[in-house]
């Protein structure tokens, strides 16, 4: 392990790369700030430029960078204005905007960047004991078993990701892997559902897959639904410090969030958002009476929970992409799509193949949580000054990115043209609350499930391969109770509630 | 209906034309080596053909419990929006489309970051301009001098 830690400091500690990381968490505060755009879009807008740069260290460098980054800024916007930018930190809204409105807006701000810190650099400690440990684990398995960790993936994020209705969820990721099998396929390269149109053979581009999926409809509702002028007004930010006794009182929530929070960014399907309500719930039942009334009100230690959980879950989302390949929420499964797009293949090999990329990343974050904290600390009244663009400047220049994103990608017009039918499919599927993460995190994985279920029918000629490996078995068992479960739950609770009036 | 149920509905025959594909029309011209692997291209297509028509059919018919819960947007009330403006800004994006290569990206580029604004209902051109100017070059030298991917500044006949 040290002699990975000395090579990750070795290509961190390059020029170019501290370059990467200081640029990556520069746009993702700046982006994240915004109210509207989460990480995925500004990641996937991001994905053309770390693509043609052609180093795999430095691109997933500079997205990380992005992505915590964002969620770091998103509490920025969520504190001033009560307008989270991204949905991980709008717990943070919940005691931060309060502090502000008291006049406290800078304690608050200080408050943020110290738990965000902390929650990322403790969750950098647990990824590099876990990680190596797990991809360990990983290299016992087989493609049979490869298959099935991906149905359990696959099966979890349909699960947990999606906003109460399993079916949903489980019906994007379905249409995701269908997307995922146009063009030429694993098997013997055989043109399939091409209908015939060469622009189709080499299949669906993932970049603008991803804009069409997130960037678009989230332009789109900014467009629909303007943020009412006037609704937050920004408060002056002064008084950035916080006394000794304030520091003692959230130490503690700061370490139990830390380690919640990485766990919970682990699980498939559980991402930053999850982490940070469940941080902010649980801390609110264990303080004291007295602590619990100021809960909602302005408590700091309600501001410190959601916001180490937040960045520490983003860390520990990083566990399962870099030892199994296997992206458990939407951003890594970006992450994941711009590695392979690299010739990078994120799994148990990563660390022995490349272990420059794995360690590089993992080093990186301790100085992008430094980068942040230099950042946020001083510089936080000066950056939410990005707060008062006007949004007539700032639309068009989404929109034009995000067709420059897709344009670079493929050198192709008809690519924005894509780009432009699925970002109306995606918006009207985003007004009928489908999720739209599985359905991407579907087509990037569709490739490599097939491929894994292919070889192991090969190799165990037909079907067999199931019952003939017990982890197999075990695996995908989990995986249909996953998705079964929470709907016997709800039938359950259905009966139970017969006779109460549906205020339908 | 509501609008998720349409969206099954949609979804579904999709999945049936997929299905019917995968079930009946890609192995005709299957080579008889394939035939003697235990998977063909056609096996997973048909397994989610079947996954996917199961779960928009669990949604058409309401198996699940539905909380109607309502999102950022109400799409019942989706006139009161600026509803307008998205469709123009959409349409604004498949011209870009088609105009990018014959135009060149210096003017499309150009046009669309000022109508786009002007579509959104910015009158203060004096700022606008300059500034949706200064982005394209900027954006253009980014892409075509730093990153080396080709893109032509200038419409096509002038050899751009």
């Amino acid at each position: 392990m040290l002699e990975g830690i000395l090579l990750g400091l070795q290509t961190a500690f390059s020029i170019q790369m501290l370059l990467m990381v200081i640029g990556g968490c520069l746009i993702g505060t700046f982006i994240g700030m915004l109210p509207g755009l989460g990480p995925m879009s500004i990641i996937a807008i991001m994905i053309p430029v770390a693509i043609s740069m052609g180093d795999p260290a430095a691109a997933i460098i500079l997205l990380a960078g992005v992505y915590y980054g964002a969620i770091f800024g998103g509490s920025t916007s969520s504190i001033l204005l009560n307008a989270p930018g991204v949905a991980g930190t709008v717990a943070t809204s919940f005691d931060g905007y309060p502090l502000a409105k008291k006049g406290q807006a800078g304690k608050a701000l200080t408050v943020a960047a110290i738990a965000s810190f902390c929650g990322g650099t403790i969750g950098a400690v647990l990824l590099m004991v876990f990680a190596p440990a797990l991809s360990s684990v990983a290299l016992l398995f087989h493609s049979a078993e490869y298959f099935a960790l991906m149905v359990v993936g696959l099966s979890a994020i349909a699960a947990f990701a999606g906003t109460g209705q399993v079916s949903k969820a489980l019906l994007m990721t379905v249409v995701g892997l269908m997307l995922g099998t146009i063009g030429e396929g694993t098997m013997f390269s055989l043109p399939r559902f091409t209908m015939g149109i060469m622009d189709l053979q080499s299949g669906l581009s993932f970049v603008t897959l991803a804009m069409a999926m997130f960037a678009l409809p989230e332009a789109l509702f900014l467009v629909l639904n303007p943020p009412k002028p006037g609704a937050g007004k920004s408060e002056e930010i002064k008084e950035l410090g916080i006394t000794r006794q304030e520091a003692k009182s959230i130490a503690p929530v700061i370490g139990r969030q830390s380690i919640q929070g990485f766990f919970i960014g682990v699980l498939p399907g559980a991402g930053a958002t999850i982490a940070s309500f469940l941080g902010y719930a649980v801390e609110r039942n264990i303080a004291s009476k007295d602590e619990q009334k100021e809960f909602g009100k302005g408590s700091i230690k309600g501001l410190a929970a959601p916001e180490t959980a937040n960045n520490a879950a983003c860390t520990g989302s990083f566990v399962p992409l870099l030892t199994l390949g296997i992206p458990g929420s939407g951003t890594t499964a970006i992450l994941l799509g711009a590695l392979i797009a690299l010739n990078v293949t994120p799994g148990p090999r990563l660390m022995i193949d490349e272990p420059q990329i794995f360690w590089a990343v993992i080093i990186s974050m301790y100085i992008g949580n430094v980068v942040l904290l230099v950042l946020n600390l001083p510089l936080i009244p000066y950056i939410a000054k990005i707060l008062t663009i006007p949004r007539n400047y700032l639309i068009p220049y989404i929109l034009f990115f995000t067709l420059m994103g897709a344009y670079i990608g493929q050198n192709n017009a008809t690519e924005l043209l894509i780009l432009v039918g699925f970002g109306v499919c995606a918006t009207a599927l985003k007004f009928a609350d489908y999720p739209l993460a599985p359905l991407l995190i579907g087509f990037i994985l569709g490739g490599m499930l097939e491929d894994n279920f292919a070889r192991s029918m090969q190799l165990y000629d037909g079907i067999a391969f199931i019952l003939q490996r017990p982890m197999t078995m075990v695996l995908l068992g989990i995986a249909i109770s996953l998705v079964l479960l929470p709907t016997l739950r709800a039938k359950r609770a259905k009966i139970r509630s017969e006779g109460i009036a549906e205020g339908d | 209906m509501a609008l998720d149920r349409w969206i099954a509905l949609i979804l579904l025959g999709f999945c049936i034309i997929y299905g019917y594909t995968a079930w009946f029309a890609m192995d005709v011209g299957l080579a008889p080596f394939m035939k003697r692997n235990p998977v063909w291209p056609s096996t997973f297509p048909k397994i989610l053909s079947i996954l996917g028509a199961t779960a928009s059919l669990i949604i058409l018919l309401g198996f699940e419990k539905n909380k109607e819960k309502v999102t950022d947007i109400d799409y019942r009330r989706l006139h009161e929006y600026k509803l307008g403006q998205a469709i123009l800004l959409l349409l604004l994006m498949v011209v870009y489309a088609l105009f990018l290569r014959p135009a060149g990206f210096m003017i499309s580029t150009g046009l669309f970051l000022i109508l786009g604004s002007v579509i959104l209902g910015e009158r203060k051109l004096y700022i606008m301009i300059p500034i949706a100017l200064i982005l394209t070059f900027f954006v253009w030298y980014l892409v075509q001098e730093v990153l080396g991917i080709y893109m032509r500044p200038y419409p096509a006949w002038l050899g751009g």
